[in-house]
């Protein structure tokens, strides 16, 4: 059978698990309900008084996701390993990147979905003013591939651990490092720290993905940051087969 | 169809598998024996490819496992020790998803899944979620996943584990049918299970084979195979013992007292070319025997003797 196929059965079984547990419905509910709480009360979107969804909704979402998609994540190996299913899926007739990139893709669709569900936003904003509506578009865009970056290392992490807790811990650290190292505060921090050296201080702004994130939020959507995100969920779900092999061959 | 050759497996300094070869046809049912932590699971991993070995090679239909991966896989059907299996899904759900992975579409799928569903006796748990199962049930699921697509190899890690008796027959009868078709591993620890199920038996111990054959040919090697017990009325333990151990095929007598009765055993120094039987019943004559019996030999002692030299007798 194809690659393809093997990758579909794998995402659909895995989007099947999601949706039979409470875990997906926990998860789109809380981040709905922060996504409305931040823009309304704390992004202050009726005082600014701008038909943009940029600073008041798209604004947080590196910090939800920081807490959220390690959740959705945390399951993907550390469970199969835990339950033994991994015994199963890998004397099955596929390869390991077939199934390291099904798990992947449901996790990400399933996230797509939930940003998906947060259209309500949108249509405010649009029946309130006439908004850019590219802006957001490029925003949706950058934020879903944010989350799927986030992702990816949160199936390296499951894939090192049994224990689904461990698995969110690291991963959550991880990816406050990639929020911190772009965030102005740290940023700024590093620039008195490095006096006249700007380049370290650039490397680890590069880093993380506030920076990337920006140009998205103002519409601007720069093949740079596409292919840091796009390399970086690479390198994650690479990370991850190694890590699978290891465990195999040790 | 299964062939394995020199296969070694370390676990940091821990030698798990030490240099196992063997070959398995078709037709035929290998039981894989061996105390707990002798390297069974872990030899059936490495049969399975899903760890690697340290070195040495594993031949599935003449695909090389480690080279050929998919090929090689696609022949076989793998029940794991502890038969996982994914507990939020319902039966028909997991066993459509091993279908399909298995490369099953439409109607042949459909088939597929009420195949095993019959032989593993699903039916009535079909839409119950896997985590709401039983054990025995559970088990019978991932049985059911591993016979799916009809493979011509079937690897199976403990199928009788945590099972009742109905059911342990169930599995062995449905063991003992499949082999006449497929080449057949599966390792446990109950030795009736070799007599009920194997046309052939290893034992290993250490990750090293200490012992392989037939049934009958493992069970020649224990000190009872040959042995006559005769169960005596009115004779005392000294006489008889004193007469049987006179005996040339002789190696030693037990006696032990049961009430009014006397249930002497005579070992032979050889076994199994009825010698003794006929010494024993020559030399016997005018005593009242209540019953005489020649010994098949017992795979437990076997195995026993194989798997513990040291604190043996």
């Amino acid at each position: 059978m194809s690659s393809l196929g093997n990758i579909k059965t794998i995402a659909k079984r895995e989007l099947h698990a999601y949706f039979s547990s409470p875990v997906a419905y926990v998860f789109i509910v809380i981040f709905l309900l922060l996504n409305g709480f931040f823009t309304f009360m704390v992004g202050g979107f009726w005082e600014r008084g701008e038909a943009s969804l940029t600073n008041s909704f798209f604004f947080w979402h590196p910090w939800f996701y920081l807490f959220l998609v390690p959740a959705v994540g945390m399951r993907l190996w550390a469970d199969e390993r835990r339950v033994g299913t991994l015994e199963l899926l890998l004397t099955m007739p596929i390869a390991p990147w077939e199934a390291i990139a099904g798990k992947f893709i449901a996790s990400w669709l399933f996230l797509g979905l939930a940003l998906c569900l947060t259209f309500p936003v949108v249509l405010t904003v649009n029946y309130l003013g006439s908004p850019d509506n590219g802006v957001i578009f490029a925003g949706y865009v950058g934020s879903w591939l944010m989350a799927g970056a986030y992702l990816a290392v949160s199936c390296i992490t499951s894939a090192i651990t049994r224990s689904q807790v461990v698995s969110f811990i690291i991963s959550v650290v991880v990816c406050l490092f990639l929020i911190l190292a772009g965030f102005p505060p740290v940023i700024n921090l590093l620039q008195n720290l490095a006096h006249n050296w700007q380049w370290p201080v650039n490397l680890i702004a590069s880093f993380s993905v506030i920076t990337h994130f920006d140009g998205f939020q103002k519409g601007v959507l720069d093949s740079r940051d596409v292919i840091f995100f796009l390399s970086v969920i690479g390198f994650s779900l690479f990370a991850t087969s190694v890590i699978l092999r290891t465990h195999r061959t040790t | 169809m299964i062939k394995v050759h020199d296969l070694t497996k370390h676990f940091g300094a821990k030698r798990a598998v030490d240099g196992i070869s063997f070959a398995v046809e078709r037709g035929e049912v290998l039981g894989f024996l061996g105390p707990n932590g002798a390297g069974k699971s872990t030899t059936m991993r490495m049969i399975t490819g899903f760890i690697a070995p340290t070195s040495g090679s594993v031949t599935i239909g003449g695909f090389d496992m480690l080279e050929n991966p998919i090929p090689a896989k696609k022949l076989v059907g793998y029940l794991p020790e502890n038969a996982p299996a994914y507990t939020d899904m319902t039966v028909h759900g997991f066993l459509n998803f091993a279908a399909e992975i298995r490369g099953l579409r439409g109607d042949a799928k459909a088939r597929a899944v009420h195949r095993a569903v019959e032989m593993c006796f699903l039916d009535s748990v079909l839409h119950q979620s896997v985590d709401t199962l039983s054990k025995g049930y559970r088990h019978r699921t991932c049985f059911a996943q591993s016979i799916i697509h009809d493979p011509d190899i079937l690897v199976l890690d403990e199928p009788t584990d945590g099972l009742d008796p109905n059911q342990k027959h169930e599995v062995r009868q449905l063991i003992r049918k499949m082999g006449e078709k497929k080449a057949i591993i599966f390792s446990t620890h109950i030795l009736e299970e070799v007599d009920a199920a194997c046309s052939r038996a290893i034992i290993i111990d250490r990750g090293k084979i200490v012992a392989n054959g037939t049934p009958s040919e493992l069970r020649r090697k224990s000190e009872w195979a040959g042995a006559v017990t005769l169960r005596l009325n009115g004779v005392a333990p000294d006489t008889a013992r004193e007469k049987l151990n006179r005996l040339r095929s002789t190696k030693k007598v037990t006696t032990e007292s049961n009430g009014a009765h006397l249930i002497v055993t005579v070992f032979p120094r050889t076994a199994g070319d009825g010698d003794l039987t006929r010494e024993v019943i020559a030399a016997t004559n005018g005593w009242q025997i209540e019953e005489l019996r020649t010994e098949d030999g017992r795979l437990d002692d076997v195995f026993r003797s194989i798997t513990m030299p040291d604190t043996r007798n």
